[in-house]
């Protein structure tokens, strides 16, 4: 045997999968047969064990304690991803929420109790979205979505009305379309105004008696706040259609304003956006319906209720009325408990400032940026804002490359190329959670970015540098999916499945 | 940017060639500029029925998702299925082997409210600013 081989760095990339570490008998562990054999019969045979690399615990723990320390998270840093709302998710939450963690379903004192929490997030996200009852099982905000989407539409099918449009403004979510198509509706795209909002002006004429609802964000993708949206309410209202918001941005207004009041109907929040509990990667996240006290027979069985000695309990409704489960039982129970720790612990003036302070960031950010990048709107936004790349594309410089620049300063890039109403967005939302300092680090980055794309506009399509993979061939993984694991690699220039 | 003369356009940037009451449907040389690299296209059945203005298409870059839409009244008679294996066409040739759908004209004088070449040249110097 020669000497030790050397890594070029540490950990060292690319970390290689686990089916490379495999070898026969590493796992040494057993899985016992079934206690009653008869529990698998008449099922289909798999037809053989399954492909599972065959490595010890510790193979498992390394390798993924490797892969962690190439991630970049919340905890590392600025994390800008606009209209994502990519807030520091405070550790209490994480503590009082393991402490629920081992209760079973079935013991019913200790259940009583966690209704008991999510009953109390209920109300007190009705009091913050001005809203008249609550669901909190769906699973996420598209999930939300689609429950609130088919909430609308039973309230339709049991009027007996068979209302299929819903008007979608260009500056919403991007999954508000799916959501309403999954929903059974037919979705229209409508242009907002030239000031970057939906004015009440121009909604008429989309109007007929076709029309179920239209579905807003606000403040919508520009961080603009939909300034008529009363009006708008007004209209859809005369029109026999309900107004849904998505109210993923909701982190903008949260103790300020209320969509309640606003006339809003339907509408969901993202507790893993506004509401501080862990994002991304997979989740868990949690997106609660709200509606309005027409609308709250059709909610998502079960219900939280009190029974005769006062404690809490799940209730079923009649069946012809709710739209049904949407979730197994209670949601993702976990991220509701850390949303109302979240909630309790910042308090009512707590989440007030939250909401100003994450505009007023966006704000500073703004007004620093604004004179070395192209802001296309000028009407004055709120938690976040659209730049975009007209001013150094003439030299060469996309979106995409000050993007992966970011990268090399240590940040997370913004969100980029959405929304779709502006060519080459790049959409910043630092939070409320940063502090000046790392504001004014993200603003010295950019200027530096600014300044390269002016006088050596090549170097920016070498970024990133210093990230563990340098620039990835989006346009070549995209042409090529590859949607399930094999033995067999496909390279550059060959087509994948 | 290319313009060819001979073409029919619209302002979402679709170009359209009519001949024997047929309209061969593909997206302009500035469009495809400005979606970047595609990805992935989708066109509805042959047969369908659609309206001006409805989507005909779908048109995916690594920026963004665009429909495309149908210049004219007409049913969809011909789909063009190398873009499904080669989207990249799109980008290089889009007069060309990247046209997307043939639609049977249903109101020929619809024709007549398209752009022309240098109608559509204007338009999109315009836009551009």
């Amino acid at each position: 045997m020669s000497g030790g081989q050397r890594v070029t760095r540490f950990p060292e990339i690319p970390e290689p999968l686990l089916n490379v570490r495999s070898a026969p008998g590493r796992n040494r562990r057993m899985i016992p047969a079934p206690f009653d054999a008869s529990v698998v019969e008449g099922l289909p045979e798999a037809g053989g064990p399954p492909s599972l690399p065959d490595v010890s615990e510790v193979d498992t723990v390394r390798h993924f304690t490797r892969l962690s320390r190439l991630n970049y998270g919340i905890d590392h840093g600025m994390y800008p991803l606009g209209s994502c709302t990519m807030k520091y998710n405070p550790k209490i939450a994480e503590e009082i929420a393991a402490r629920l963690a081992r209760i079973h379903p079935a013991d019913a004192p200790a259940m009583g109790q966690v209704l008991k929490c999510l009953k109390t997030l209920e109300q007190m996200l009705q009091e913050i979205c001005g809203m008249d009852a609550c669901s909190l099982w769906p699973a996420a905000g598209a999930h939300g979505e689609l429950t609130g989407m088919m909430v609308i539409r039973k309230a339709f099918d049991i009027r007996g009305e068979k209302r299929r449009t819903v008007l979608i403004p260009d500056t919403a979510h991007g999954t508000n379309p799916a959501s309403c198509t999954i929903a059974g509706f037919v979705t229209k795209n409508i242009p907002s105004g030239p000031e970057g909002y939906l004015e009440a002006s121009a909604l008429g004429q989309h109007l007929n008696e076709d029309v179920a609802a239209l579905m807003i964000t606000n403040p919508n993708t520009l961080g603009i706040f939909e300034r008529e949206i009363r009006a708008i309410a007004d209209l859809l209202h005369a029109n026999g259609s309900y107004l849904y918001m998505d109210g993923a941005n909701l982190n903008a207004v949260m103790g300020v304003a209320r969509p309640g009041d606003m006339g809003v109907d339907c509408m969901h929040v993202n507790l893993h956006k506004t509401f501080g509990t862990p994002h991304g990667g997979g989740g868990p996240g949690s997106g609660p319906v709200l509606v309005k006290k027409e609308l709250a027979r059709f909610l998502p069985a079960p219900f939280i209720v009190r029974d005769e000695s006062g404690g809490f309990v799940l209730r079923a409704r009649p069946s012809e009325e709710s739209i049904g489960m949407v979730h197994s039982c209670l949601g993702n129970v976990s991220v509701c408990i850390k949303a109302l720790t979240y909630i309790l612990s910042l308090g009512p003036s707590g989440l007030r400032e939250a909401a100003t302070v994450a505009c007023l960031n966006a704000l500073y950010l703004k007004s620093r940026l604004k004179d070395l990048f192209d802001l296309p709107y000028a009407t004055p936004t709120l938690h976040e804002f659209v730049l975009s790349d007209a001013r150094q594309k003439g030299r060469g410089v996309t979106t995409m490359d000050m993007a992966k620049a970011l990268m090399d300063f240590g940040f997370h890039p913004p969100t980029v190329y959405f929304p779709l109403v502006v060519a080459g967005a790049l959409m910043i939302e630092p939070t409320e959670t940063e502090p000046l300092e790392e504001l004014d680090r993200f603003i010295a980055a950019m200027e530096e970015i600014a300044e390269t794309s002016r006088e050596d506009p090549e170097k920016l399509h070498e970024s990133p540098r210093a990230a563990p993979i340098s620039r990835v061939d989006e346009v070549w993984a995209a042409r090529n999916l590859i949607l399930t694991w094999s033995d067999e690699r496909i390279q550059p220039g060959e087509k994948g499945i | 940017m290319e313009i060819p003369k001979e073409l029919y356009y619209t302002q979402d940037h679709e170009w359209g060639s009519v001949e024997d009451g047929m309209m061969r449907v593909g997206i302009t040389d500035y469009a495809q500029h400005e979606l970047g690299d595609i990805v992935f296209v989708e066109f509805p059945e042959v047969g369908t029925v659609i309206a001006k203005g409805d989507p005909i298409g779908t048109v995916e870059s690594v920026k963004a998702v665009s429909e495309v839409y149908a210049p004219v009244d007409g049913e969809i008679v011909e789909i063009n299925e190398a873009l499904a294996d080669t989207p990249e066409l799109v980008n290089q040739d889009c007069y060309g082997s990247a046209w997307m759908v043939v639609l049977k004209i249903s109101d020929p004088s619809q024709v007549d409210t398209l752009m022309d070449a240098q109608a559509y040249r204007a338009y999109v110097e315009a836009e551009a600013k």
